[in-house]
């Protein structure tokens, strides 16, 4: 274990909707901790994953024991989210005033959204919300990015791995996002996966 | 590459509790394994599944659990080892070949392995197996980390081959569902030969006949098989204690339970004071183990889900031996410490400890934790379940639905089981009025359809999904069939069981494996047993609705109508488009439009939505599934379609 994380042990939330990538965002950053020599312990709660639910992962990375795969309250160290209200909602349940936030800033309407029973709040509205309660927060637009781009927004969750590991974090490097996808998916989609975590990571870097 | 298949005897991997349970019963040397999908116990058998040709196995998705477990038990009775997976509800419907199963008893190795759904986070009921084992008088096991899933399943084939009982390993939603890092064992060579024997002496275990009778001999076998069960519970390396030698507190804890508890002891840094004794065997308890730690201490904290089952059982034991330890004070959920449902986190578990030694604990400061909920409630919308942009089920019921309106008799729907269970809430319109369990729509159906007599004139019908056709609505189908009731079954058939991950069933060409099977018609079934039968595309909006209306039309006897459409997440249609879609924001007229909104007010597919400033609706190209319904469904049609050529 070359590099270090901050607390031991470290907690980090992904969250999104429902068919945005959680569970896989989730499981490369296990692999990627698990092949550093970290023990790792991934809760996930995906019951309603595809059917437009809120989806959280808790990832808990720690240098001795397997842990809690639920997080207690306002324990979370990071927090990536994958759709804007949801980090809101994780704040409100695992955040704490010192919490770093790395959110795509692509809403995903629910239903009630859709059929006009229920409001989603203005952007502005929103990040300045996010920003009052934690502590360092970066907004990327990882989904346009992936649309306009890569033509599939699909990639939004690799590029939000970029873009995690260009925040500094969390030790987390190229070569070992490279070598978990190598393991994982089939050569012809290791190319394109690579080009999306490189897209993410500069879209923090260069700003 | 498999980590399952070829991981190394000692190599390290983050595997997900279903995938460590597969694994264990590898290196238990298991030859069968059958299952009924279920969240969260699906990975298990298409774990196993995926390597069956590598490890001689063979794994089957079963037509429903009491198949599988009778699957899995032949197996057993031919001297080779097996697992049964499934859901909390699975064991209920298996129940009645289990009871017998216990009586007869086994003589491979077989492990019962439901997984059950403490909060419900995708079910609709909260059910605790646990008690199973007491009513079936089988050994109970709970994993309590990601390492005991694996280990604990092949020891409970171990075991349960030597006492030659069927044994019950229960796993929760967050273990089977989790993930975390498992030390790999070794599998054993495999080669085992299925031979049953019967020609033996009648009450021969191993050679006679198998069966529960006669019941008084064989039940007080079972009851000395479970007395040696404890025997081994006693010294189990599955129950430990970690903690002070004379704590103030003992928890005592099973299954999740144990990490939250260790969680809280943690947090609340009280590692000095509190003790916990984590049990791995949990019915019957292991008494001379519980009497040595409960002389401990005067305070015991029981911590598990849903109900309190090992606390009215450590109660009980207390009791019996109050003369010998003394009177001790045992909290839980019975005195509120704990809740009585839902499931359990670690704060749940802080909130008891700190009450019992009178901390005070506060996770994050009153402001901070009022501020963002008060965000939350504002600016986070609840994501209620919807179905998936292009799903052929929002089709269906937006059809059944303005027939029923069409025809005005105050018609409804019976619900049933699956995706489609979505149609009791708005983004199926509501359109599904009672709701229990597999086939239970079609039953009650069935029921409802013979109360004209008494004075009822509502049109009935029930829904149900192809898997689950096969599943449990056939006997009830039968039923409504055979005694002349009238409904009008619609099946709605999207080729595979895609609420818990696009299994195979009965219906179609391909078994757990991918090996050929069988396919059986739901048309000719449904035909053969004398309904009148009819099928049509759900994305035929007109003919759906020509046809059922026609259905109900036709008032006696039973009427089936097949829609099938393959579902939109399906390995065939997922990531592809049909046709490519817009809003023509020239014609929409949105608020203004005597439709008002129709498309995304009730319509809803997520793959729409209202556009405020413009005052249309739009298309969100990165949700939109390209199916074209909604182009349909606008009155004016100002959403047109364009085909993908692919
Ligand atoms: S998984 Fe398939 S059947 Fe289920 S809601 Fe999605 S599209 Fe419909
Ligand atoms: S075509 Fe219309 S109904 Fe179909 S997925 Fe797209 S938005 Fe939804």
């Amino acid at each position: 274990m070359k590099d270090r994380i901050k607390y031991d042990p470290y907690n980090l939330i992904i969250t999104g909707v429902g068919g945005q990538g959680n569970v896989m965002a989730s499981r490369v950053l296990g692999n990627i901790f698990s092949a550093k020599g970290y023990t790792v312990t991934i809760g996930e709660t995906f019951g309603a994953s595809q059917r437009g639910g809120s989806v959280m992962s808790h990832l808990r990375i720690s240098s001795e024991s397997v842990l809690s795969p639920q997080i207690a309250k306002g324990q979370a160290h990071l927090i990536v989210a994958l759709e804007p209200t949801e980090a809101l909602r994780v704040l409100s349940g695992y955040g704490n005033e010192n919490v770093k936030i790395l959110c795509n800033k692509r809403p995903i309407y629910s239903g009630g959204v859709i059929s006009g029973e229920q409001t989603y709040p203005e952007m502005d509205q929103l990040q300045e919300w996010i920003c009052e309660y934690a502590g360092e927060v970066w907004f990327i637009d990882a989904t346009d990015e992936a649309l306009s781009r890569m033509k599939n927004p699909i990639f939004g969750n690799i590029i939000m791995l970029g873009a995690l590991a260009a925040t500094g974090s969390v030790p987390l490097e190229r070569e070992d996002f490279e070598a978990v996808i190598e393991k994982s998916l089939p050569e012809s989609k290791i190319g394109i996966n690579l080009e999306a975590y490189d897209l993410g990571y500069a879209m923090i870097a260069e700003n | 590459m498999n980590i399952l298949s070829t991981g190394e005897k000692g190599s390290r991997h983050l595997l997900m509790g279903n995938e460590a349970i597969a694994r264990g019963a590898l290196e238990g040397g298991i030859s069968v394994a059958a299952g009924y999908p279920g969240t969260p116990s699906s990975e298990i058998i298409e774990s196993l599944a995926k390597i069956s040709k590598d490890h001689h196995l063979y794994v089957e998705w079963s037509t429903n659990e009491k198949v599988a477990m009778e699957v899995a038990a032949a197996a057993s009775f031919a001297r080779l080892r097996s697992i049964c997976v499934l859901k909390q509800n699975g064991l209920n419907v298996a129940s009645d070949f289990l009871l017998h199963l216990a009586g007869s008893g086994v003589r491979g190795g077989m492990v019962i392995i439901p997984c059950d759904d403490p909060g419900a986070l995708s079910s609709i009921n909260e059910g605790d197996t646990r008690h199973f084992a007491r009513l079936l008088e089988i050994p109970l096991l709970e994993p309590g980390d990601f390492q005991e899933a694996k280990d604990m399943t092949k020891w409970a084939l171990e075991l349960s081959e030597e006492l030659q009982t069927v044994i019950m390993m229960r796993s929760v939603t967050r273990l089977s569902h989790a993930s975390g890092s498992v030390v790999l064992g070794d599998l054993p060579e495999f080669g085992a030969k299925a031979e049953f024997r019967h020609e033996g002496f009648l009450l021969d275990p191993n050679e006679g006949i198998v069966s529960s009778a006669p019941v008084e001999i064989k039940h007080s076998q079972q009851q000395e098989k479970v007395k040696k069960a404890v025997e081994k519970f006693e010294t189990s390396p599955f129950n430990t204690y970690t903690g002070p030698e004379s704590p103030e507190l003992l928890v005592i804890t099973s299954s999740a339970c144990n990490l939250y508890s260790r969680e809280a002891i943690n947090i609340l840094d009280v590692k000095d004071r509190v003790g916990i004794l984590k049990l791995g065997t949990t019915w019957p308890l292991p008494e001379k183990l519980v009497a040595e730690h409960l002389k401990k201490c005067e305070k015991i904290l029981i911590v598990e889900e849903v109900i309190p089952f090992m606390e009215e059982n450590l109660k009980m034991l207390a009791q019996e031996l109050a003369p010998q330890i003394g009177q001790k004070t045992l909290m839980g959920k019975r005195d509120g410490y704990l809740p009585m449902v839902n499931e359990l986190n670690p704060d749940l578990v802080i909130n008891a400890i700190s009450k019992i030694l009178g901390i005070e604990y506060q996770a994050v400061p009153e402001e901070y934790a009022t501020g963002t909920l008060q965000k939350t409630f504002f600016g986070a919308p609840v994501r209620e379940w919807i179905f998936c942009p292009g799903c052929p089920h929002r089709a269906s019921y937006w059809s059944i639905n303005q027939v029923l309106k069409l025809d005005n008799n105050q018609g409804f729907v019976c619900g049933d089981i699956g995706c489609y269970t979505i149609g009791t809430l708005p983004s199926g319109f509501s359109t599904l009025k009672t709701l229990h369990s597999m086939g239970s729509g079609t039953g009650i159906a069935s029921g409802f359809g013979k109360l004209k007599p008494f004075g009822m004139k509502q049109p009935v019908l029930s829904v149900c999904g192809d898997s689950t056709f096969f599943h449990a609505a056939m006997p009830a189908l039968v039923n409504a069939v055979h005694n002349k009731s009238d409904i009008t079954m619609v099946v709605l058939d999207n080729s595979g069981t895609a609420m818990t991950g696009f299994q195979p069933h009965p219906g179609l060409e391909a078994n757990a494996e991918g090996n050929d099977a069988i396919k059986l018609d739901i048309k000719s079934v449904c035909e053969s047993m004398g309904a009148y039968v009819k099928e049509s595309d759900p994305f035929d909006l007109d003919n759906t609705r020509e046809v059922l209306f026609e259905m109900l039309e036709k008032k006696d006897g039973v009427k089936v109508l097949i829609l099938r459409q393959i579902c939109a997440l399906s390995p065939e249609k997922k990531g592809k488009k049909m046709f490519e879609m817009a809003v023509d924001e020239s014609r929409c007229k949105g608020e203004k439009c005597g439709c008002n909104r129709l498309c995304t007010r009730i319509f809803r597919c997520p793959g729409l939505f209202w556009n405020k400033e413009k005052g249309t609706s739009k298309i969100d190209e990165a949700i939109c599934a390209g199916c074209g319904i909604c182009s349909e469904i606008c009155p004016i049609g100002a959403i047109s379609k364009k085909e993908v050529t692919q």
